[in-house]
Order: C-alpha cells, then sequence, then structure tokens
C-alpha cells in the first residue's frame, strides 16, 4: 500500500504548539508511507487539491490527514478521496487538535504525541478494507413534536414541501406560548392575528396530521426509519364527532376549575375548549375538576352534547407511526416564579408572571383586556416590572441570560401606556439586552415615548402597604435605594428547560445541557441538527428564544428534513458489524447485548449462527465486546485494527 | 438523653435583655434541654470588633470557642447556644474563618492555645424548632395565647447570611411564625420580618432607627397586630426602648409591646409574669396581657 500523510497547521491551532514540519518528517518513516507533508488548513480548497494532486502523483491508495475531531472533517475528507478516485473508507484522521494542540502547551511532548497518533492511524489505515455502502428504503414522513411556533412553522414547510407530517402537542390546542401573548415585539401586532391563520392552516393541510393532548412515548428505528409510539390521552371527548359548539362548557357546573391556559388567572369549567381560536377547537375534559369523574355523578355535558360526543369511558390510547425524520419543538417553561422569597411571588396575589400579564392584555383573556389587579379587580397605576427573574442568577442554577425577557418588558410598558395612559410604568433592569434588528430602537421607544422609568438595579423586598406594594430596591446608576410604590408587580419570568425535555431527549437519543435544553450537532455550523441522524430541532427546546427566531430555526429544521427525505433511498454506513459464521457458536450473547435488536439467530447447516441485520446495526461495538469467539467484527474496528494501533503506540 | 449545650448568654443577656436570657434559661429547663454556662466567657466582640479588625474579632469570639471546645468532651455537650443572633454570627463567622490555615494559625497565637472550633454551632431558637420540634413546645402550653395577635419579627441576621447561618428561608423565615402559632397566638403575616430595625446605629445615627423601626411598628399595626414578637436582644431594644425617641421622631404613638418569644413560651406554660419578668419591658404590655388573662379566664 502507498500512504499519504497530511498534517494539517490549521493556522496557529495547531502549529502554535505543535511541529507540524517534524511531525511529517517522522511520518515519512512508517511502513507503507510514501509521501508526506504539513499543509496551512488541510480542509481548504487548495489543502484539498493537494491531497488529489498527491494522490496522482505518488500512485496513494490510502491517505492519513492529521488535523481537528472526525466530527468536523471526516466527510469532507472522504469526498476528496472520491475525487481522486480512492474508495472513501481507504482513509483516516489523526486528531492532533482537540486531542494534542488544544490541550497541551509543551511543544516537544505535544510533537510527539501527534507522531505517535499519526502512527496509529497509519497502521489501522494499513489493515482497512475498500468497504461500500448499502442503501435501505425510507419513509418520507417527518415527525414534530410540538406545536408552539416553531413546530407550526415546521410542519408547514415540511408539509408544503411534500411530505406526509404527523404533528405531536402534548397540551389540547397547538400554538405554545405564543397563543397566550396578546401583542408581539418589535411591531407590537396581535399575535392571535398573525399565529391564528397557521394554526388554521395546519388543521386544513392534507398532508398533516395532528395529534393534540398527545407525547412520545417510546422511539425505536434509526435515520429514515423510526416508529414512533404515540401516546393520545384521554380527552372523555370523541374529537370525531365534536363540533366545537361549546355547548357542554356553558353547562358544565364545575366551574371553579384552574385556567391553564390563562395562566391560572380566572377559572374555567372541567370540560372546556382552552381559548376560541384553539386548534383543533375540540372539547377535554379536565378529569381532576369533572365531577361525574371523580364523584361520579353528574354527566352534564353527556346531556347537552348535540353528537353525543362525551365518552366518560375514554382511555390513553397508543399509536405508532413510522417516520424518516424527527424535529423536536417542545419550546420551554417558565421559571417558578415563587422561588424568590424576597418577591412573594404566591404569596401577594398581586405580583404576577408578565405571562399572566399577558393574559390580563389580551382581548380574548380572563379581564377581557382590561387591566385588573388579581385581588380586587382594581385598575392599577403604578406598576413596576422586574426582570431577570430566574435568569442570569447563578444561586439558583440559571446562570444563562433568556434573552427575550428585556424585550417584552418593553413591550409591556408600551402595551400598559396604550391600555391606561395615566398610568406609569417602572422596570428594574441589570441591562438591557436588545441586540435584534428594531430591538434597540424599541426599547429606547418604551422610555423615551411610553415614559417608561427604567431603573438600574434589583429589588431586594417587596412588601404590602396599605394596600399597595412598596418596592425596595437599589438605583445603582445613582448608588442609591430607591423605594417605589405599586399597585401591581410583574415579574419578567425566564425560560427553563420545557417540563419533561430530559425523558424526550433519552427517547430520541440527543443529548441535552446541564439546564435540560437539547444539544445541537454543533453551536455554529449545525445548529438545528443533533448528534443522531435524522432528529432535528426547532424553536425555544434548543435555548430560550424569541419568536422571530424561532420560526426561523422551523423554517431551517423543515429544510433539513425535505433535504434528507428528497432521495428516495439512503445510504447505509458500511462500518458495522459482520459475524464470522465459522466462529460464531450460536449462544447468543450478542443478541442479547445489541441495544438497536440488530442481530437475528439464524440456522445454517442445522446449527445455530448469529447474523446481523446490516440497516438497523449502529455501528457501536458492542457485540465485538461481548462475543467469546471474536466472530463478531465491527467492520473498519475489526480487533486487528485496534491492536495494531496499540501495537503502535506501545511497542 | 436530654440535649446539653455549652451556652452563651452574651453581653445583653446579663444586662440590658435579662429577660431574654431569664425566659430562655427556663423554656430550655422545661424542654430538657441542659445548659452548661461557658465559664468565664467574654463578650463576642459585637458590631464593633468585626468592623475594625477580623482579628480582633475572631481572637475574642475564638477564646469563647476555645473553652467549649474544652469542656466539650467530659460535658458530653452537643454543641454551643446562644440566644443572640449577633453573638450567633459571630460565633459561626469565626468558626467559618478558622477553616482558613492562615487565619487559624494567627488567631492561635495571640489567645497561645490551638483551636478546635468545631462544635456545632446554633441559637435556642433553632434547637427548638429545628431539633426538638415546635410541638414539644406545644406540649408544655398550659394557657395558650388565644385572642392574642402577633406578628413575628426575625431581625435581618437571624437567617442571614444564609449561607453562614444555615436556618430556615432567608426572606420568608417561618420559624418563629409557626412557634408562636404553636403557643396558641394569632400570628398574622407580617412582611417586613427579616427587615433592619437600625441595629447598632442607634448609638450614632437615630435618626436611622427611627425610620427604620419606625416603619416595622407602622407595618405591625397595619397588619392589625396586638404585638410584635422577637429573638433578638438589639431588635427589642430598638423597638421597645427606643420608642419615644421613634414616635418622637416620626409623629407617631405607637405603643405595642414587644416580647421576647421564650417570654410568651412561658407565659403559655403557665410560668406566669414575675418568672417571666414582663416588667423589665418598656412599652408596658398590661393592657394586653390583662386582656388576655380575661380571654383565658371566660373560657375557663
Ligand atoms: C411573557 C412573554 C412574552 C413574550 N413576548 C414575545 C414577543 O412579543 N415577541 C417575541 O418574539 N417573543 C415573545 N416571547 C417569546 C415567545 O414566547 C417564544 O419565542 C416562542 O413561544 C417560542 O416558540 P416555541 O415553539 O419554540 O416554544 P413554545 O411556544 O414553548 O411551544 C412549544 C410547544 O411544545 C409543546 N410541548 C412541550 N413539550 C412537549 C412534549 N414532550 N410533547 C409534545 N408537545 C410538547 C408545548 O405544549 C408547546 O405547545 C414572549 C415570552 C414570554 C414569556
Ligand atoms: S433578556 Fe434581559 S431581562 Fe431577560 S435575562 Fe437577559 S438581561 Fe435579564
Amino acid at each position: 500500500m502507498n500512504i499519504g500523510v497530511f498534517v494539517c497547521h490549521c493556522g496557529s491551532n495547531i502549529a502554535g504548539t505543535v511541529d507540524t514540519e517534524a511531525v511529517a518528517k517522522a511520518a515519512l518513516e512508517y511502513r507503507e508511507v510514501v509521501f508526506a507533508t504539513d499543509a496551512m488548513y488541510a480542509c481548504s480548497e487548495p489543502g484539498q487539491a493537494g491531497i488529489v494532486e498527491a494522490i496522482g502523483t505518488y500512485a496513494l491508495d490510502g491517505v492519513v490527514v492529521a488535523s481537528c475531531t472526525p466530527r468536523m472533517h471526516e466527510a469532507t475528507f472522504r469526498r476528496t478521496l472520491e475525487r481522486a478516485g480512492l474508495n472513501r473508507y481507504m482513509f483516516e484522521m489523526a486528531n492532533i487538535r482537540e486531542h494534542v494542540s488544544w490541550v497541551g502547551k509543551d511543544k516537544a511532548a505535544n510533537t510527539r504525541k501527534a507522531a505517535e497518533l499519526v502512527h496509529m492511524a497509519v497502521e489501522k489505515l494499513r489493515r482497512n478494507e475498500r468497504l461500500q455502502a448499502g442503501e435501505f428504503d425510507i419513509a418520507k414522513r417527518v415527525m414534530v413534536i410540538g406545536g408552539g411556533v416553531a413546530g407550526i412553522q415546521a410542519a408547514l414547510d415540511c408539509a408544503d414541501g411534500g411530505l406526509e407530517v404527523v404533528l405531536v402537542e402534548r397540551e389540547p390546542s397547538i400554538g405554545g406560548k405564543m397563543s397566550k401573548l396578546d401583542k408581539t415585539f418589535p411591531t407590537v401586532d396581535c399575535s392571535s392575528c398573525i399565529l391564528g391563520p397557521k394554526m388554521v392552516d395546519v388543521a386544513q393541510h392534507p398532508n398533516i396530521t395532528l395529534y393534540a393532548l398527545s407525547e412520545v412515548d417510546s422511539v425505536d428505528g434509526f435515520v429514515g426509519n423510526f416508529n414512533v409510539t404515540v401516546r393520545r390521552k384521554a380527552a372523555y371527548v370523541d374529537w370525531d364527532a365534536c363540533t366545537g359548539c361549546g355547548e357542554c362548557a356553558a353547562k358544565c357546573p364545575s366551574k371553579k376549575t384552574p385556567d391553564r391556559f390563562n395562566e391560572f388567572i380566572g377559572l374555567t369549567t372541567a370540560i372546556n375548549i382552552p381559548f376560541p381560536q384553539a386548534i383543533p377547537k375540540k372539547a377535554s375534559i379536565n378529569a381532576n375538576a369533572c365531577i361525574k369523574l371523580t364523584k361520579g355523578k353528574c354527566g352534564a355535558c353527556a346531556k347537552v352534547c348535540p353528537t353525543g360526543a362525551i365518552r366518560f369511558d375514554q382511555k390513553d390510547e397508543l399509536v405508532t407511526e413510522k417516520v424518516g425524520a424527527i424535529i423536536a419543538a417542545t419550546g420551554y417553561d417558565l421559571f417558578d416564579f415563587t422561588k424568590y422569597g424576597e418577591y412573594g411571588g404566591g404569596r401577594y396575589p398581586d405580583v404576577i408572571t408578565a405571562m399572566q400579564y399577558e393574559r390580563l392584555l389580551s382581548a380574548s383573556g380572563p379581564t377581557e383586556g382590561h387591566i385588573r389587579r388579581p385581588s380586587d379587580g382594581a385598575e392599577p397605576r403604578d406598576i413596576v416590572f422586574i426582570q431577570c427573574v430566574g435568569s442570569r442568577d447563578k444561586s439558583i442554577g440559571r446562570p444563562y441570560c433568556t434573552g427575550f425577557c428585556c424585550m417584552y418588558t418593553a413591550k409591556q410598558t408600551i402595551l400598559t401606556k396604550d391600555h391606561m395612559p395615566d398610568s406609569q410604568s417602572y422596570v428594574f433592569y441589570m441591562d438591557i439586552r436588545s441586540p435584534g434588528k428594531n430591538y434597540d430602537e424599541f426599547t429606547r421607544r418604551a422610555m423615551e415615548e411610553y415614559g417608561a422609568k427604567y431603573i438600574r438595579g434589583r429589588v431586594s423586598a417587596i412588601q404590602p402597604k396599605n394596600g399597595r406594594y412598596l418596592v425596595k430596591g437599589a438605583d445603582t446608576l445613582l448608588g442609591r435605594q430607591v423605594e417605589i410604590e405599586a399597585d401591581l408587580v410583574v415579574l419578567a419570568v425566564g425560560a427553563e428547560a420545557a417540563r419533561g425535555a430530559g425523558e424526550l431527549a433519552e427517547k430520541l437519543r440527543i443529548s441535552y445541557d446541564p439546564y435540560g435544553f437539547f444539544l445541537e450537532g454543533h453551536p455554529k455550523l449545525k445548529p438545528v441538527e443533533t448528534n443522531t441522524a435524522g432528529v432535528y430541532l426547532a424553536g425555544s427546546c434548543q435555548g430560550p428564544k424569541d419568536i422571530p427566531s424561532s420560526v426561523a430555526q422551523g423554517g431551517a429544521a423543515a429544510a433539513k428534513a425535505l433535504s434528507l427525505l428528497s432521495k428516495d433511498k439512503l445510504a447505509s454506513d458500511p462500518q458495522v458489524s459482520g459475524v464470522k459464521l465459522a466462529r460464531c457458536i450460536g449462544c447468543g450473547k450478542c443478541e442479547s447485548v445489541c441495544p438497536f435488536g440488530a442481530i437475528e439467530m439464524i440456522e445454517f447447516r442445522g446449527m445455530p449462527k448469529a447474523s446481523i441485520i446490516e440497516t438497523v446495526c449502529q455501528g457501536c461495538g458492542v457485540c465485538t465486546a461481548a462475543c467469546p469467539q471474536g466472530a463478531a467484527q465491527l467492520r473498519h474496528f475489526t480487533d486487528n485494527q485496534i491492536l495494531a494501533e496499540v501495537n503502535a503506540l506501545c511497542l | 438523653m436530654s440535649p446539653r449545650y455549652a451556652y452563651y448568654p452574651g453581653c445583653s443577656g446579663l444586662g440590658s435583655s435579662l429577660e431574654y436570657d431569664t425566659s430562655t434559661r427556663a423554656m430550655c429547663e422545661s424542654l430538657g434541654v441542659e445548659l452548661v454556662d461557658i465559664p468565664d466567657w467574654n463578650c463576642c466582640g459585637s458590631t464593633p470588633a468585626h468592623a475594625v479588625d477580623h482579628l480582633l474579632s475572631a481572637c475574642l469570639a475564638g477564646r469563647n470557642l476555645e473553652i467549649a471546645d474544652g469542656m466539650a468532651e467530659e460535658r458530653k455537650l452537643d454543641g454551643i447556644i446562644t440566644p443572640c443572633p449577633s453573638c450567633l454570627k459571630n460565633l459561626k463567622t469565626t468558626q467559618r474563618s478558622l477553616s482558613d490555615p492562615e487565619f487559624r494559625r494567627k488567631v492561635e497565637q495571640v489567645l497561645g492555645k490551638p483551636l478546635r472550633a468545631g462544635l456545632p454551632i446554633k441559637s435556642v431558637l433553632q434547637v427548638v424548632v429545628e431539633d426538638l420540634g415546635v410541638e414539644a413546645l406545644g406540649r408544655l402550653v398550659k394557657t395558650p395565647l388565644a385572642g392574642m395577635r402577633v406578628v413575628p419579627y426575625y431581625g435581618c441576621i437571624m437567617v442571614r447570611p444564609p449561607r453562614l447561618m444555615r436556618f430556615d428561608d432567608p426572606e420568608n423565615p417561618m420559624a418563629l411564625d409557626n412557634l408562636l402559632r404553636e403557643l396558641g397566638a394569632e400570628v398574622l403575616p407580617f412582611a417586613l420580618k427579616t427587615d433592619c430595625c437600625g441595629a447598632a446605629l442607634g448609638t450614632v445615627r437615630k435618626d436611622v432607627v427611627a425610620r427604620l423601626s419606625g416603619r416595622i411598628l407602622d407595618a405591625a399595626v397595619e397588619a392589625g397586630a396586638d404585638a410584635i414578637v422577637t429573638a433578638c436582644p438589639l431588635c427589642q431594644m430598638n423597638l421597645d426602648m427606643r420608642r419615644p425617641q421613634i414616635n418622637r421622631a416620626n409623629r407617631s404613638r405607637h405603643n405595642l409591646p414587644v416580647f421576647y418569644y421564650s417570654q410568651l413560651a412561658g407565659l403559655a406554660s403557665g410560668q406566669g409574669e414575675a418568672a417571666t419578668m414582663m416588667d423589665k419591658l418598656c412599652v408596658s404590655p398590661r393592657l394586653l396581657l390583662n386582656s388576655l388573662a380575661q380571654h383565658t379566664g371566660e373560657r375557663a
């Protein structure tokens, strides 16, 4: 074999602490290496051209590139080899950036280590085979989990592109947080007016199947062929029969049910349609509040329902959907505002969250758009807004900035002035973070045109006083303590990962950060991909985001799914396991350890043998470790190859 | 075995807050908590020492810790307790700063003795609420404080700084609330329960105390309280002894009595006014105590 070695500088990333020239020189001593050189940027156009040229000039039949992680550029260099007419698997990468130059400062030691890593790669490459990828059929369908604005956008774009879409939403209606908002920054246009039509499009699109009040139960399979089991929770109403007329809610005697949609301001009935624009516009019963379901008596709704849709005996139902790709768009939840004792959230009725305030502002909210104090229904005059509640605070495990609360607070002060011209808003802030297009102008408008008084500092305590609230805080610009008497206090609660995000991530086999937000494939270059092929992210489930960014990501995730499923077949990775029948004793250990169910037991000349289903095998290598006979071998990572690497290092 | 603690009364316990010290000792006795006085104890340094010199402050508090250490084994002590939150803060701060070996060496050099400072240090309130449970106190109640409407006032340092004091919720503590409820009093929600009363500024900036303590009194009246209940000698002094100054400065006419919780515990368990030293309070609780007696009498 003729092997060529290319040692990359990565600018100064590698060359700063590794003598790349010396590494290339050392490589010339390794067996079957006929050419070695260093290059400024191996991945760049001239870098790749150099590899192609060397392959021709030196009749190379295998290449080692010593550079960054294979996660970054393995695919790039494999394509380079193919362009030069080599098999793409006659390639190895030695990671001398993440594993060497970025972690060690001692240039001599780094250089030695880099040379050893190259030696290992060469020894492995000498035993590589010219593998050929197979092909497998795929399901041209996509599942979107979460029907907030990001999920809606992703579903519509996929459906318009011709894919069949299954949209799974755990609440009775899609719409997410945006459906609760009154108006939206930075244009102050009505949230329902811009979201409503999109929700209707979802309901009417022939390519979209909507499962509301449903959650993902389990996920099997792999890119192109996922089998997702969805739990459709009992609504106690036959949605095929329900026309959404609302007669049931009008007659329901359980009228003191906490109103989740209205953020627990006001009450609703046990059977209800959460809000007038709900999609699907179907009634469902809150089992904890229903008199019939808790006490066995009542059934008022069943008596009035014109289509006889009420089903008190309805049970959860499981349905399995086969899809080629999955888009997670499960959004965020809000910080628990009772956690800061000093603000008295949960203790003082007129200390509310910003989302509750949105419901007070909304014309379809519990006060029909009149701002009223929850305690006594009076119209407030002085309103204090406190920003960064549950954000940027290490002491409560929320060090990150939510990013959109500065903006929505400014919006709420503007709307407050519009609703009540005699009112005065005060905003306690740490910094104003408004870097979007037209965003800073917007916050300035809140101050300059709408007269919101911005005070830079934190609030130390809120105390009831004569039916109002004394808000005590610091003005850190004036270096003074301030006290403001307020009628209403609005806490700009930050975003945290959606409830159950971690469990869902584990079902999808994607990673999540310490706070529960899903991890993207690469923070810059793969913002909507994950490390699991065929699973994409959209919206706030990846990190708090405002509506424009959530919609942009929804579209981006849809584009990824569309491009993946635009092919009829996907190439299978040939770096999978294989069983040498002559060695296999049919013990079945591999079958029991395989996490993907990729091994089946067959009969061969009357003897039991293990056999790999290549399209299911993910190449994890667990079977090779379990096999007592060395019969199961992971192609491209055979025992011999790994031993050769160890020998290169140790002998 | 009944718990046994080294007891640090603090200077005010022998003077301005004698009624706190006396009623605390009585309460501990009836709860079966044995107190062993730290022999030859000295002032913890109070506010002035740590304000000018951390080493001085640590040496003053450290000497007391060292004496307690010395008898810990022989007397089988469970820890050190004090009724005063300010003393508590000094003792605990010192214990914490001694974990720095360099600083510890300096303190030991001054004291001329090695220091262990390993005994747990708590307030009497914390022992009653966390270790014994307020129910233990409840079982002693003979004449519940029925009809008495109180606001609990913790002061700013009983629960703060949280990582040092490690007791109750730093923003909305409930220890005293629950304890007083157990004694039969009607406990009103009190938003200013951890606000500052002005503390030691009473000697140099009376105006600050008049303003801060004045607010606490205003809020207690607004809440509808018959009395304020404290667990701190300095808070009690500001709210009680300085009442004429406060009233004068604010043109107010507050006359709410300010009790120590231990006095009320004694009263409820039938120890009587003399034993609980009700006469030591500056703002007379006479009217309130009479109506309480009447109330109990009516029910009897
Ligand atoms: C008070 C307030 C005001 C705001 N105002 C503005 C504004 O004016 N302008 C602006 O741009 N942004 C605003 N925002 C931000 C805005 O809410 C978000 O940008 C937007 O909602 C993000 O959309 P999303 O689809 O990513 O997430 P979400 O809206 O959270 O939607 C996620 C959806 O997924 C569902 N879901 C969650 N978990 C699961 C699961 N396991 N299975 C199935 N379904 C699941 C949820 O029920 C929900 O329907 C505001 C936020 C707040 C808190
Ligand atoms: S966006 Fe503004 S209010 Fe929200 S966490 Fe960041 S700085 Fe605080």
